[in-house]
C-alpha cells in the first residue's frame, strides 16, 4: 500500500500506529500498532469498548496527546505524507483546515468566554487571513449551512445559551469551517438525546457527502456504524480486531468479539423472555495484558494457540482484515466452528 | 450591562449606611467617657465639658448619627482635635498618597502574580515551577513590616558585604523613606505588593493547571490556535474569573497592609495618620480616615463585580 506523495487512494492511513503512556515505571500501550485506511470522500467507522485505544487513536493522527502520552512508533500517512515527520507549525496549519475534529462532549468543548462567532470565526482567521468582519459572515453561512435557525442572531451567543443539540452543530460548523479533507469525529453523539443523535449523524453524513471530505468516525454504538459507515475497524484493546466495509460486518462478522457485539444489540425480532446477550468478563487491565490474543480470556473458542500466542492481522483477497486464529491454517480448535452459533450458546448460558 | 452597574450601584447604599453606623459608633464603643479619654485623665472638668459640648455628645444618639451622617453625606467630618483642621482637609493630599501605594502594588502584584502563575502551570512540576513556587511561599509568609525594613537595611542602608557582591552594595538607587520620586516609590511598593503577588501567582497557577485540562482548550488546539494564543486568550480568560475575586480582596488587604508600610517607611499617606490620630486620640480623624478606606474598598468590589461580569458571560446579573 506505499503510494507516492500527492498520488494518494486513501485520504488516511495509519500503519502500525503505537502510542503509549508512560508512568513512573510503567509503559501502557493504549494504541499498538494500529492500521487501517479511509478512502478518499469515504466514512469509516471505529468501533469498542471504552479504554480500547479509540480516541487516542484519533488524538494521535492530529498530534494533540497531553503527557505522558508519546506516540512510539509507526505511520500516519496523511494525503500520503507522514504526519509524524511534520513540524509543530506545519501540524497547526493542517489541525483545523485540512484535518478537523469534533469531540464527544459538546458542553465543555466550547469555550464559556468566547461567543459562538468569535470561536468559529477563528478558524477563518487562522488559515485563510480573513479579517474580522468577513470571517463573521463566513461563519454565518457556516451556522446556517449546519441548520442553526437565525444564524444572525446565534453568531453573537455565548455556548452557554445554547442546547447540547446546538452546541454539537456549532463544533460542527467550527470544524468544517475551512473545508477540511479529513474530519475527525470521535462519539460525536454520544452526549446527546437520542432524536438529537439522529439529527446530528444525518447532516455529518449530508455535509460529507456534499463536501466530500473522508470522515473517521469514533463510537462504541454499532447502529451508528451501520447507518453512516462505509467501512469498519473493530478495536479491542489497543489493536484493530477486524477490518471490513459495513456490510460484510453486518452479513458476516468474523472475529468472535465483533459477533459477541453485534448480539449484545437488543433486536426487534428477538424473544423479549429472553437476557440480552453479553460478552463475558472485562477488558484486561493494560498492565495485565494476556500474553497471546487479547480477547483470549473472553473468547468462547479460545484455544491453547490463542492463549500463546498472539495472532496476525491477515488480509484476504477481498481486503478485509482479521485477527483471529480460527481463520488461519494454524488453527488448533475445532475446524467447524461457527462463531456464530457458538456466541450465542454461550452468552445464553450465562 | 449600564443597568447592572446602576443595581449595583444601589445595592452599596445599605452597606454604606452600615459602615457609616460602625464608624459612628466607634467613639461609643471607647470604655468610659470619650471626652474624657480624648481630654487626658487629669484634664479639668471645664476641658471636658467642651469637648462633649464641642463633639455633641450631649445629644441623643440617635441625632448625633443624624448630624453625623448629615455632614458627611456634605463632606464636612469634622475638626481635628490636634490641628484644628478640616478632617476633609487632613486626609486630603494623604488619600491620593495611599491610593497611589496602593494602585501601583496592586498593579506590581497583577503583573508579576500573573506571568509567575502562568510560567508555573504551563510548566507544571518543573524546576521553575518548583522554584517559583517555594519563592511565592516565602513572599506570602512574611510579615510585610518585616519585609520593609529588610529592603530598607539592604538597599537603602546598605550592610557589610564583601566589595565584590554587586548592587547590594550600592545604596544610591533607593531612599528610605517619603514619597514622589522614584527613588522613594519602589521599596514601599515591593514591600506591600509582595504577599499579594504570591498569593496571586498561587492562585493563577492553580486556576491556571484547571482550565488546561479543559475540552475547550484541546478544541482550541485542534483549530490550529498557537500554543502561546492558546494559554493566554483561550485559557487565561477562563483563569482569569476566580484570580480577579483574589486581587478585588487583595487591593483591601493593600489598603489595610498600607497602615504598616507608611509607617515603616515613614510616607505620609493615610496609613500613617490613622496611626498618629489614634496615638494622639484624635477620634474624629480616626473616624474619617475610616470612613474614605471603607468607601474605597466598597468601590473596588463594585469595579470587582464589573469586571467579573464581563469575564464570565454566564453570570446573569441584570
Amino acid at each position: 500500500m506505499t503510494s507516492a506523495p500527492n498520488s494518494y487512494e486513501n485520504i488516511l492511513e495509519l500503519n502500525d500506529l503505537q502510542t503509549s503512556f508512560f508512568t513512573k515505571d510503567l509503559e501502557v500501550k493504549a494504541v499498538d500498532g494500529v492500521s487501517f485506511a479511509i478512502p478518499k470522500g469515504k466514512i469509516l467507522g471505529v468501533v469498542g469498548e471504552s479504554g480500547s485505544g479509540k480516541s487516542i487513536t484519533s488524538l494521535s493522527i492530529l498530534r494533540l496527546l497531553k503527557e505522558p502520552g508519546k506516540i512510539v512508533g509507526g505511520e500516519i500517512k496523511f494525503k500520503g505524507e507522514n504526519l509524524l515527520d511534520k513540524s509543530e507549525a506545519n501540524m497547526r496549519k493542517i489541525r483545523g483546515n485540512e484535518i478537523s475534529m469534533i469531540f464527544q462532549e459538546p458542553m465543555t468543548s466550547l469555550n464559556p468566554t468566547f461567543t459562538v462567532g468569535q470561536q468559529i470565526s477563528e478558524a477563518y482567521k487562522i488559515h485563510q487571513g480573513l479579517n474580522k468582519k468577513q470571517a463573521k459572515q463566513r461563519s454565518v453561512d457556516m451556522l446556517k449551512l449546519v441548520g442553526i435557525p437565525s444564524p444572525e442572531k446565534r453568531v453573537n451567543q455565548y455556548p452557554h445559551e445554547l442546547s447540547g443539540g446546538m452546541r454539537q452543530r456549532v463544533m460542527i460548523a467550527m470544524a468544517l469551517a475551512c473545508n477540511p479533507e479529513l474530519l475527525i469525529a470521535d462519539e460525536p453523539t454520544t452526549a446527546l438525546d437520542v432524536t438529537i443523535q439522529a439529527q446530528i449523524l444525518d447532516l455529518i453524513k449530508d455535509l460529507q457527502e456534499r463536501l466530500g471530505m473522508g470522515v473517521l468516525l469514533i463510537t462504541h454504538d454499532l447502529g451508528v456504524v451501520a447507518e453512516t459507515c462505509d467501512y469498519v475497524a473493530v478495536m479491542y484493546c489497543g489493536k484493530v480486531v477486524e477490518y471490513t466495509d459495513t456490510k460484510t460486518l453486518f452479513k458476516d462478522a468474523k472475529h468472535p468479539y465483533t459477533v459477541g457485539l453485534m448480539k449484545s444489540i437488543p433486536q426487534h425480532d428477538q424473544d423479549i423472555e429472553g437476557d440480552l446477550a453479553v460478552i463475558r468478563g472485562s477488558v484486561p487491565s493494560p498492565a495485565e495484558m494476556p500474553k497471546g490474543c487479547r480477547f483470549a480470556p473472553r473468547c468462547p473458542f479460545a484455544t491453547e494457540l490463542c492463549r500463546e500466542k498472539l495472532p496476525d492481522l491477515v488480509t484476504d483477497e477481498e481486503g478485509n482484515q482479521i485477527r483471529c486464529w480460527i481463520y488461519s491454517d494454524e488453527w488448533d480448535g475445532d475446524p467447524e466452528v461457527n462463531v456464530h452459533a457458538e456466541t450465542e450458546r454461550t452468552t445464553e448460558s450465562y | 450591562m449600564f443597568k447592572f452597574i446602576i443595581r449595583r450601584i444601589i445595592q452599596t447604599i445599605p452597606v454604606l449606611i452600615g459602615v457609616s453606623i460602625l464608624v459612628f459608633s466607634m467613639m461609643h464603643l471607647v470604655p468610659g467617657d470619650p471626652a474624657q479619654i480624648m481630654a487626658g485623665e487629669s484634664a479639668p472638668k471645664e476641658q471636658v465639658e467642651n469637648i462633649r459640648e464641642r463633639l455633641g455628645l450631649n445629644d441623643p444618639l440617635p441625632v448625633q448619627y443624624f448630624n453625623y451622617v448629615k455632614d458627611a453625606v456634605q463632606g464636612d467630618l469634622g475638626n481635628s482635635m490636634r490641628s484644628g483642621r478640616d478632617v476633609t482637609t487632613e486626609i486630603g493630599a494623604r488619600f491620593w498618597v495611599t491610593l497611589e501605594l496602593a494602585i501601583y502594588s496592586t498593579v506590581l502584584a497583577v503583573f508579576v502574580g500573573l506571568i509567575v502563575g502562568v510560567i508555573s502551570a504551563t510548566k507544571r512540576y518543573s524546576f521553575a515551577d518548583t522554584s517559583l513556587m517555594i519563592i511565592a511561599l516565602f513572599g506570602l509568609s512574611m510579615p510585610n513590616f518585616w519585609l520593609g525594613l529588610m529592603l530598607i537595611q539592604w538597599f537603602a542602608i546598605g550592610i557589610d558585604l564583601p566589595s565584590w557582591v554587586p548592587f547590594i552594595n550600592d545604596t544610591s538607587w533607593f531612599k528610605p523613606s517619603g514619597w514622589g520620586s522614584f527613588a522613594q516609590v519602589v521599596l514601599p511598593v515591593v514591600t506591600l505588593g509582595t504577599a499579594s503577588a504570591a498569593i496571586i501567582a498561587r492562585m493563577t497557577r492553580s486556576s491556571m493547571l484547571d482550565v488546561i485540562d479543559q475540552d475547550y482548550i484541546r478544541t482550541a488546539r485542534a483549530k490550529g490556535v498557537k500554543e502561546r494564543v492558546v494559554i493566554y486568550r483561550h485559557a487565561l480568560k477562563n483563569a482569569l474569573i476566580p484570580v480577579v475575586t483574589v486581587v478585588g480582596l487583595q487591593f483591601g488587604g493593600l489598603l489595610g497592609g498600607a497602615v504598616l508600610t507608611e509607617s515603616v517607611f515613614a510616607v505620609n499617606g493615610m496609613g500613617k495618620l490613622i496611626i498618629d490620630s489614634i496615638r494622639a486620640r484624635d477620634f474624629p480623624v480616626v473616624q474619617g480616615t475610616i470612613l474614605v478606606v471603607a468607601l474605597l474598598f466598597i468601590f473596588v468590589n463594585l469595579a470587582v463585580d464589573i469586571t467579573y461580569r464581563y469575564l464570565n458571560k454566564r453570570i446573569d446579573l441584570d
